[in-house]
């Protein structure tokens, strides 16, 4: 979660994004994407460097179990971009804020334009286990 | 043209939860109706109704990005691995 909270703030006001890499819902990699729109209200991970990502992603064995995003200046919940361009569906969705007083994390499924809240602290703590090399 | 077709988590199920499927056509254009008439709904998650490609999903041609050579039109040779990917992105 560190991790993900540092590049948010390093890449504010503009939005952060990257990749939780794992297998069987554990993660073994955090991949720092670069934000191509430059937005602080959209992102968007350019295909080649997604094409790059993917493929260390495969070669190891292991799937995409979440994407991580930032909303420098909105609540950690998925925007009407979010929900239209989520075609993950099988990939948690997390989101850091950085509105308030403190950075908060929130992970959702979105699911045919549905979203469902996930517990933060299971995620949290598995990233803080795997994000070490 | 024997094509390698790689295929992301999200639209595996289409394609009976293969990760990957063999492919045919002289073009990607082709290698998309090839598809289509094997696993049924793959072209529209690809193709918009005029024809183009989806604006968020990239097609590879082993490294290149299809919008940068022919799209599909670009020519397939024996051996080529082609890359289907939605896009990562929101607001």
């Amino acid at each position: 979660m560190g991790e993900m909270v540092s590049h948010a703030q390093e890449e504010a006001p503009n939005e952060c994004c990257g990749i939780l890499a794992g297998v069987g819902g554990r993660v073994t990699r955090l991949y720092r994407a670069a934000n191509a729109e430059k937005s602080p209200v959209r992102y968007n991970i350019a295909p080649e460097e997604l094409l790059q990502i993917y493929r260390d992603i495969e070669g190891n064995g292991w799937d995409i179990i979440a994407i991580y995003h930032s909303h420098a200046h909105t609540e950690a919940y998925p925007s009407a971009s979010d929900v239209e361009l989520a075609f993950w569906p099988d990939a948690l969705y997390l989101i850091v804020s950085l509105k308030g007083h403190q950075p908060l994390l929130r992970a959702f499924r979105i699911v045919e334009g549905q979203v469902v809240e996930e517990e933060v602290k299971t995620v949290a703590d598995e990233v803080e286990q795997q994000a070490s090399p | 043209m024997a094509i390698e077709v790689r295929i992301p988590a999200p639209l595996q199920r289409l394609f009976g939860g293969a990760k990957t499927v063999p492919g045919e056509g002289r073009t990607v254009g082709e290698l998309f109706d090839f598809l289509e008439a094997r696993y049924a709904g793959i072209k529209e998650r690809l193709t918009t109704k005029k024809g183009e490609l989806q604006p968020f999903v990239s097609i590879y041609l082993n490294d290149e990005d299809i919008r940068f050579l022919e799209e599909l039109e670009t020519p397939l040779c024996d051996g080529d691995v082609v890359y289907i990917m939605p896009a990562v992105a929101g607001g």
